[in-house]
């Protein structure tokens, strides 16, 4: 097994550890070993990706850190204890909403589960929906809209109780490229603005050079951390970095290390499954 | 090819024949089976002319309706009996069904434990079970209840079960992630992703409900004590009274085509804005 660590400092290393993954593994009952010995750190305001082929754990390493399953072996360090669950906000793949639910009622529910009003929620959620530009839309039902405005949605559900740290499962994978372009956009609008914590999954290389100034490469058989990079390039990220060299020569580096984790998984077949 | 029509205000004749076969379609819904409804009540009123059928055995339909005017009294105070047990138990029907579900919903364990004995309720035909209830129940109204409601709560009970096991799992962590309570999960989650397979077990129960309550009057009748729509057919059966009979029978069919309207009109109410099965198709 190859395992390297690479030296280049990360843009946040001044920042101090959020989250410390030591030695975490996960097997489950039919003996699949989902995650091997993992170690990660995730520090106060990084844009992290896992980025990774199918079977590689990153969905599994996102409900550990999330607190939806408990690690086999290792532990979660975080700064100041286990985290409330108000401080994890969590969007997954799907939008994953009430659909008999206005979209206000759907963005108030994380509110209304810790027993705020909706008079008292309505400012934070109005708010929120402003940072999704879905301002106007607050009556309108999920099925009313579009699978970007749906994405925009669970976002704003996801961020309207301010969390520390929001997790991402492959977010965007199933809109189309002009509107994940958007959504990517304002997406790092929202965390230059708020500064909090993303831990984004993904099988996209471009995406995640876009966003992150981390990516952490995963490899399959067993789910394990293969390679770290840094990505240096200064924020505010736009649509003139999308288009330049840099942009595609760290696409060409993240490629490079994504097919080496790919190749190093015994019999190496790269069936998607 | 002529996916970018120029006259695009005109259509092109695929489109203009689907307009009219969309057209004739919603015509024909509605026209067909009025036609063949006339058309059949206009055979049946032939039949018993050409064959000179007497009315003691075959009424012609307008007899049959002027029965129905003239018995008046006598056949819509026996509706309304009918109605209050009917009602009554989809009402039971209801509270018990949903009630369980939702005590089911707690637990598999519970689940597991206690639904074969719902499965057993449901299964015994009611008309074995009858006798029994008049042994143990004194009671004329609480007889036919419960007669009406062990045919009427299984649909309810069955599908509100299903609806609140089939939360979406993501919603499901979605909640546990911010902490909901059980209590929370059941209001805000499992019971309104329950309410399309709620509603569609109570369309069921309606018809169940009137059925149990005929049939309990029928088999209480025979003790003749009754006096709801079915005790009447029976007494106008014994009378070779077919006219009566079959004014009591379109009563019947008549208020069990109601009820199903009115559910299926609250159904479509309710879930109109977000459900599948209420959404018009869309091209």
């Amino acid at each position: 097994m190859i395992r390297e660590t690479v030296a280049q400092a990360p843009a946040s290393d001044i920042a101090p550890i959020l989250l410390a993954l030591r030695g975490v593994g996960k097997v489950f009952s039919n003996g699949v070993t989902a995650l091997n010995d993992v170690d990660l750190t995730i520090r106060e305001g990084d844009f992290l990706s896992l980025l990774g082929p199918s079977g590689c754990g990153k969905s599994t390493a996102l409900r550990l850190i999330a607190g939806l399953s408990t690690p086999t072996s290792g532990v979660l360090d975080w700064r100041g204890g286990s985290p409330d669950r108000a401080n994890i906000g969590f969007v997954f793949q799907e939008p994953t909403l009430l659909p008999w639910a206005s979209v206000f009622d759907n963005v108030w529910l994380p509110l209304r589960l810790k027993g705020i009003s909706r008079a008292k929620a309505a400012p934070a959620v109005k708010e929120m929906l402003a940072r999704v530009h879905l301002t106007g839309f607050e009556e309108a039902v999920p099925r009313e809209l579009s699978g970007g405005m749906k994405m925009r949605v669970s976002i704003a559900r996801a961020m309207v109780t301010k969390p520390r740290v929001l997790l991402m499962d492959e977010p965007f994978a199933a809109l189309d490229e002009i509107t994940r372009f958007k959504l990517n956009n304002d997406l790092l609008e929202l965390w230059q603005d708020e500064r909090f914590t993303v831990i984004f999954v993904t099988h996209s290389v471009f995406e995640s050079v876009f966003l992150s100034n981390r990516i952490v490469v995963m490899a399959a058989r067993p789910g394990r951390v293969f390679d770290e990079l840094a990505i240096g390039a200064a924020y505010p990220r736009d649509e003139v970095f999308r288009t330049s060299p840099d942009y595609a020569a760290l696409c060409r580096q993240a490629s490079d290390v994504l097919v080496n984790a790919i190749n190093s998984t015994a019999g190496s077949h790269h069936d998607g499954h | 090819m002529t996916a970018i029509d120029e006259r695009a205000l005109k259509l092109d004749p695929e489109e203009a024949r689907r307009v009219r076969q969309e057209r004739l379609e919603r015509i024909g819904r509605w026209v067909l089976p009025l036609a063949i409804m006339i058309l059949a009540i206009w055979l049946w009123d032939r039949i018993c002319v050409w064959n000179a059928i007497p009315q003691y055995i075959l009424p012609r339909p307008a007899v049959v309706l002027s029965t129905l005017y003239n018995d008046a009294g006598l056949l819509f105070s026996a509706l309304l009996v009918t109605l209050r047990i009917t009602f009554l138990s989809l009402l039971l029907a209801v509270v018990g069904g949903v009630g369980l579900a939702v005590l089911f919903a707690q637990s598999k364990w519970v689940e597991m434990s206690f639904f074969p004995f719902a499965i057993v309720l449901q299964v015994t035909p009611i008309v074995a079970i009858f006798p029994l209830i008049n042994i143990y129940v004194d009671n004329q109204t609480t007889k036919l209840l419960l007669c009406a409601w062990i045919v009427a709560f299984f649909p309810i009970l069955s599908n509100t079960t299903l609806g609140l096991n089939s939360v979406d799992r993501n919603l499901r962590d979605m909640f546990k992630l911010n902490g909901a309570t059980r209590w929370q999960q059941l209001r805000y989650l499992r019971l309104p992703a329950a309410m399309p397979y709620f509603l569609g077990g109570l369309k069921i129960a309606g018809g169940l409900s009137l059925i149990g309550a005929v049939v309990a009057e029928f088999v209480a009748g025979a003790t003749g004590q009754s006096s709801g729509l079915a005790s009447r057919i029976i007494e106008a059966g014994y009378r070779l009274n077919a006219p009566r009979l079959f004014a009591a029978l379109f009563l019947i069919s008549l208020t069990g085509i109601l009820i199903f309207l009115v559910l299926s009109l609250i159904s479509h109410l309710i879930l109109r804005r977000w459900h599948e099965s209420a959404l018009k198709q869309e091209r």
